[in-house]
């Protein structure tokens, strides 16, 4: 029964959704964590998608093939009384772009609306097949 | 006896090809942010001849026997899925056209319940056939 693949399909993207919203929202917590004198910050992260078939032609589900590291150097400013500061008297933050984790949390969460979505069409034509020849 | 079912048995191919076209539009939107995934539409209507067996030409087999095999009535290829064109260029070469693929899902959901209303209104009409005139 083919239509039943539909929440395999969508339960994955949902699933691959979540976890981009989770890697936003520790993203966005940290987008103003400081380094210490070692001057290793927190490096924003961001989930990488990939197909996945889901045994059938034509089901093709999503998974979180890997979660990369933005490798550029964080934002650096000058203020020699911060504990953290390093000995020029430099302090750096993690390289976070809060409005690109915005962005990056609005599209995922329509994403996975669009996929509950497609997941309840699916259940209510299930459910009317269920019913067929009883009326 | 083949008459009486016929048009229940037309519906049912119908049915099954409307359900494997909600399960490919629910893969390319599901798919929508997947860098390189490219968006796969169906022909239904090539699709339905061939599952009705009208359209038997793609899938002809040479036979130089009598007794070989024909693969004619019901047989469809199933990868005979063809790419959706995509609307705009995306940078990660990404074709989903999301607005496309939302409008075609709700079309074919509507397309899957009417098919089921004929389904039941020809097993409706059957057992109607069935019953005794001298009750009821």
């Amino acid at each position: 029964m083919s239509m039943f693949r539909i929440f395999d399909v969508s339960g994955s993207a949902v699933s691959a959704q979540t976890q981009r919203l989770n890697v936003v929202a520790s993203n966005l917590a940290n987008a103003d964590t400081v380094a210490g004198p070692d001057g290793q910050a927190y490096k924003a992260r961001q989930v990488v998608f990939a197909t996945t078939l889901m045994g059938e032609v034509g089901a093709a589900g999503v998974r979180v093939s890997n979660v990369v590291e933005d490798p550029s150097v964080g934002r650096r400013v000058h203020d020699p009384k911060h504990p953290g500061a390093d000995a020029q008297g430099y302090i750096t933050y993690s390289n976070v772009n809060p409005v690109e984790e915005m962005v990056n949390m609005i599209s995922a969460s329509r994403s996975y609306q669009n996929n509950i979505e497609v997941m309840n069409t699916a259940k209510g034509l299930l459910l009317k097949t269920l019913q067929m020849g009883q009326s | 006896m083949q008459g009486l079912t016929q048009t229940l048995d037309f519906q049912a191919q119908a049915l099954v090809l409307r359900s494997e076209r909600q399960r490919l539009l629910a893969s390319n939107i599901a798919n929508a942010d997947t860098p390189g995934y490219v968006a796969r539409e169906m022909d239904f209507a090539s699709a339905l001849r061939q599952a009705g067996g009208l359209d038997t030409g793609r899938l002809a087999m040479a036979s130089s026997h009598a007794g070989h095999l024909d693969p004619g009535d019901g047989a469809r290829d199933e990868a005979g899925l063809v790419f959706a064109r995509g609307s705009q260029d995306a940078v990660d070469r990404n074709t989903v056209d999301l607005d496309r693929e939302r409008a075609s899902f709700a079309d074919n959901s509507v397309r899957y319940e009417a098919t089921l209303r004929f389904i039941n209104s020809g097993v409706r009409n059957l057992l109607d056939a069935m019953k005794n005139p001298n009750q009821a």
